[in-house]
């Protein structure tokens, strides 16, 4: 036979699952189950009856839920064929997701997670039973203070946004304790930083003023020093910013928001690039979190379980919520000091957090060590710029701010010219992206860049990974100006065809659930 | 000096050399330290950080990682009857199995094209939610019961536009502080007392705080401490009149047998997603819903995603999209949509609707009844025993119970650290939490607790009590 020509990089034959499966609920067939549940015995029942009749008769569930009624395999079935449906990092070459930092989770990792070690611990066990997850958390903390500069953390956060939300809590109660609550009620950020930086902090009724760039894109200083007072709370700032442009002047802001009295917390979700390389503490922070789903691989859970370590210096520690994990002697202890404490922020979580998430960062920090930490900043940077220097290549992608510039980790470009020149914009792109099982990002809203696409390559990318979403991202464009029809009708080989979300703004026509879906809709003849 | 990298790490492809080179040459570069160009020298690391060594195998690794947890006693090797916001379930295997796929536990935040399958998990599990619930809206899961209530505070108050609430006095008060934390400084909590031998709500204190500052009240069903709050109802229209809305925490697992809120008139109902086919992980996994009616003016208060099931190009074909996108911080108002989103629990959400599928009406209502009864039977055992009430509040309850051990000349501690001794882990010891009821422990009995284990708790507890 002739020798099967595999010199493309692209994958035209791509095709995802696509299994054209029902809503659960249509699935259900009277009298069918899924799994028996384990009843009382029967001396229990002799002795205390059928149970129900304790209830009183109007707290008793009068008609059952509608659940559906399946068997096992076909529960098993839908839900197997629904995850062949999504493209996790561990399916496709993740490198569209900017600014989330989706590397590799090692497998190791969710296998400890699973053990009854760690599973099967109830939070309020007795200190002397849980000797071994305190130890891992308390060492965890160590890390985190190493890896940062500051000196204690927090993993109660449940994301980086809770994290900001407790870093804005944390400045609050010290304020609060200082008796500035009401003249320090103002919370600088940047347009370029997360909008969680933005919302998180008003939650707790800050106001935020947001710093444009200036023309390089790093935070207009001149506008920063007007907008710096008496009034600062806090200065809440990602850096690199979403562009990954670092602003090396970091350090003037921050020492400028001390000077006026105020706190300044490091969003630290772009930390990727800079492991080993730079730190919160050195850089004036007196507070900073991480994302441990993102940058410390403990994977992203289509959105959580997951969690935003949040640290601070010591004279913040006494604010952070609690309890806080202590080591004394070989003992490792929970120290509920802070938790009742009025002047602390109390809590923002149950319990310690997300536990497992704490247990994969530590193992994947010790399959690490500082040389693979800084192996990884070094290796996300080349990626990240390898990338950068290759897109630059091509006509239509320019990259707004400091022209022959390094980027850190990520690149925030704009496809302005090729929405101009062909009518395609980003959001086409990235339909058309699927159909090669390539995800693709643009940008939060509102865009400020014009037509953005974000790529954030992580270490996780071989140089090969790279050359495929190069090539991919180049057909693409190429086809804007040849055939802009097949990218107008993407995707075409993805699980569903582009949605109609005429009805998603308004309530007549929403269907949040399939109880609504049902009433919002007549059955066909 | 150049710092050292880990070079060919398995998880790093381009830490080999050779294409670091390669790639370095494509940018004109010839050594990794040339990269960070735009870092000032002065804020660079200078010496590499002070961490252990990495563990080169997976299999060192894996031992090392064993090892410590085994320092761990763990609930599957003791008998456990710890509850209070976490509590010890079945889970059944497919639960594992699914959110184990490598699919759901590496995606994040794709388009419903490539990430069909988790909007249509968590589509679905929304809308079985609801049918548990009696509800029409459920959203994508937030973090914990304590954030959903949190949340749910907020919405109220946006809703009525007020900024009291009224919270039950008997609430964790762990949670309490979560609440308050969220909730301030505009929202005020205010505490509301309860009846001293049924733990029911009192409704002259209730009216007595109702105002027209009233944004709400917040009680749970069953009560943190585990009896079932029977005036929901009365509560209900109390707070309605005065023009406030009733908002209800519940455990999910109970609603196979006790009426969803919703049909004594809550008009925000949340809760947490853990007792359904969740493990405890060490509070690890906890999950929050929050549940309304479809009334636009309660929908467009969620700070939450919600997944909506909509058509596409295709005539026959299921999409799924956000609905009302713009509600959030992810949309274009920032910190004026509102609260703020991000990552919180969503696999915790695919868990609970494959849980809730298995599980089925029937499953949830034989969960709800063998809960019942194993607590009925443990609690009549323990309170044979002399100087132990083993029903501190005369009210029914559905699978936690305060025991009472202020007789017993004894403290809570003290006989949890006997137990102990016995491979038991003992009720939660409340003497701190709420010193007004003295020497007291929350116990939590499920479907996973057998005769056997509660005849052992029993004569545990006689021969500590009697000794």
């Amino acid at each position: 036979m002739k020798r099967i020509d595999r010199s493309d990089k692209v994958r035209n034959n791509f095709h995802q699952a696509k299994w054209d499966e029902p809503i659960i609920f249509e699935l259900s067939q009277k009298g069918e189950r899924g799994i028996q549940v384990p009843r009382a015995e029967e001396d229990i029942v002799t002795q205390v009856g059928d149970g129900f009749s304790a209830i009183p008769a109007t707290m008793r569930r009068a008609t059952g839920p509608l659940l559906p009624e399946i068997s096992q395999p076909r529960v098993l079935r839908h839900y197997m064929r629904l995850s062949q449906e999504t493209l996790g990092a561990d399916v496709n070459i993740e490198i569209g997701q900017g600014t989330c930092t989706v590397k590799y989770s090692p497998k190791v990792n969710d296998a400890l997670s699973r053990l009854p070690g760690m599973a099967a611990l109830h939070p309020l066990q007795a200190e002397e039973t849980v000797q071994g997850i305190l130890e891992i958390i308390h060492k965890t903390d160590c890390f985190m203070r190493e890896i940062s500069g500051l000196d204690r953390f927090t993993f109660q956060p449940g994301s980086g946004s809770h994290a900001i939300l407790t870093m804005a809590s944390v400045v609050a109660k010290y304020f609060e304790e200082k008796g500035e609550s009401e003249q320090r009620n103002e919370i600088i950020t940047t347009i370029y930083s997360h909008p969680s930086d933005s919302a998180a902090p008003a939650v707790k009724g800050y106001k935020i003023i947001h710093i444009q760039p200036d023309e390089n894109g790093y935070p207009d200083f001149e506008a920063f020093k007007e907008a710096v007072s008496e009034k600062t709370a806090a200065f809440f700032v990602a850096n690199p910013e979403d562009t990954g442009v670092y602003n090396s002047r970091v350090v003037e802001f921050t020492e400028l928001v001390h000077k006026h009295g105020g706190l300044c917390g490091y969003d630290q979700a772009n930390a990727n690039g800079l492991l080993g390389v730079t730190r919160a503490k050195d850089t004036g922070f007196d507070m900073c979190f991480f994302n441990l789903h993102k940058t410390f691989s403990t994977p992203h859970g289509c959105g959580g379980p997951a969690c935003g370590a949040t640290g601070v210096t010591t004279e913040l520690e006494k604010y952070l919520p609690g309890p806080l994990v202590d080591q004394v002697g070989e003992t490792f202890t929970l120290n509920h000091s802070n938790t009742f404490d009025p002047k602390s922020v109390g809590k923002v979580r149950s319990f310690l957090g997300v536990a497992p998430v704490i247990l994969k960062a530590y193992s994947w920090i010790m399959s690490m060590g500082a040389e693979g930490l800084y192996e990884v900043a070094k290796v996300a940077v080349l990626n990240n710029n390898y990338l950068f220097r290759k897109l630059m290549d091509i006509e239509c992608v320019d990259a707004p701010y400091t022209p022959g510039k390094q980027r850190v980790e990520q690149v925030r470009y704009t496809l302005e010219k090729m929405t101009k020149d062909t009518g395609i914009t980003t959001g086409d792109v990235q339909r058309r992206m699927m159909d090669f099982g390539m995800h693709y990002w643009s940008s939060h809203h509102p865009y400020h860049i014009a037509e953005p696409m974000t790529l954030e390559p992580t270490e996780t990318a071989s140089k090969e990974d790279l050359d495929e979403y190069i090539a991919t991202l180049t057909q693409v464009f190429k086809e804007a100006y040849e055939n802009p029809a097949i990218i107008k009708s993407a995707p075409n080989n993805s699980v569903c065809h582009m949605v109609d979300g005429s009805g998603v703004d308004d309530p007549e026509q929403w269907c949040i659930t399939w109880r609504s879906y049902l009433k919002k809709t007549t059955p066909n003849q | 000096m150049a710092m050292k990298g880990f070079k060919n790490h398995p998880y790093i492809p381009n830490s080999v050399p050779e294409v670091q080179q390669e790639m370095l040459s494509e940018l004109g570069l010839e050594s990794l330290e040339e990269l960070h160009a735009e870092i000032p020298e002065a804020l660079k690391l200078k010496s590499k950080m002070n961490l252990p060594k990495p563990l080169l195998s997976e299999f060192e690794l894996r031992k090392h990682v064993e090892k410590l947890l085994a320092k761990n006693s763990n609930c599957s090797d003791n008998l456990n009857f710890l509850g209070a916001g976490c509590w010890q379930h079945y889970v059944p295997a497919v639960c594992d199995e699914i959110n184990s796929r490598g699919e759901f536990l590496t995606a994040y935040g794709g388009e419903m094209y490539n990430d069909f399958g988790r909007f249509q998990t968590l589509f679905e599990y929304q809308s079985m939610m609801a049918e548990l619930l009696d509800m029409d809206v459920v959203n994508v899961p937030t973090m914990d019961w304590a954030q959903a209530a949190a949340t749910s505070l907020r919405m109220a108050s946006r809703i009525t536009n007020r900024k009291e609430f009224l919270v039950s006095e008997l609430i964790d008060r762990e949670k309490f502080l979560i609440m308050k934390n969220y909730c301030g400084p505009d929202i005020t909590l205010i505490e509301v007392g309860y009846d001293n031998t049924t733990g029911q709500l009192d409704l002259e204190d209730i009216k007595s705080k109702l105002s027209d500052n009233t944004a709400g009240i917040y009680f749970e069903n069953p009560n943190y401490l585990g009896f079932i709050e029977q005036q929901g109802e009365d509560i209900a229209d109390m707070v309605h009149t005065a023009g406030g809305l009733s908002v209800v925490g519940v455990d999910p697992s109970t609603l196979g047998v006790l009426s969803p809120p919703s049909n004594y008139k809550a008009d925000i109902v949340c809760g947490d997603l853990q007792p359904l086919g969740i493990h405890m992980q060490y509070g690890g996994g906890q999950s929050g819903f929050i549940a309304t009616h479809d009334d636009e003016k309660f929908v467009m208060e969620f700070p939450s995603r919600l997944f909506g099931i909509v058509p596409t190009s295709v005539e026959g074909e299921y999409g799924f999209d956000d609905i009302a996108y713009d509600r959030t911080s992810f949309g274009h108002h920032r910190e004026h949509g509102k609260e703020y989103v991000g990552t919180q629990s969503a696999l915790w959400g695919i868990t609970a609707g494959v849980y809730l599928a298995t599980m089925g009406p029937e499953g949830m209502k034989e969960l709800g009844q063998a809960i019942l009864q194993k607590n009925l039977y443990a609690i009549a055992e323990i309170d044979k025993i002399n100087g132990i009430k083993s029903s501190r509040f005369n009210s029914p309850g559905f699978k936690e119970f305060v025991v009472d051990f202020s007789d017993t000349g004894k403290t809570v501690a003290e006989i949890n650290t006997t137990l102990l001794s016995k491979n038991i882990f003992g009720g939660k010891d409340l003497s701190q939490e709420f010193p007004q009821l003295g020497q007291c422990a929350l116990y939590c009995v499920t479907e996973i607790h057998s005769k056997e284990e509660i005849d052992s708790l029993v004569q545990a507890l006689r021969s500590i009590v009697c000794a």
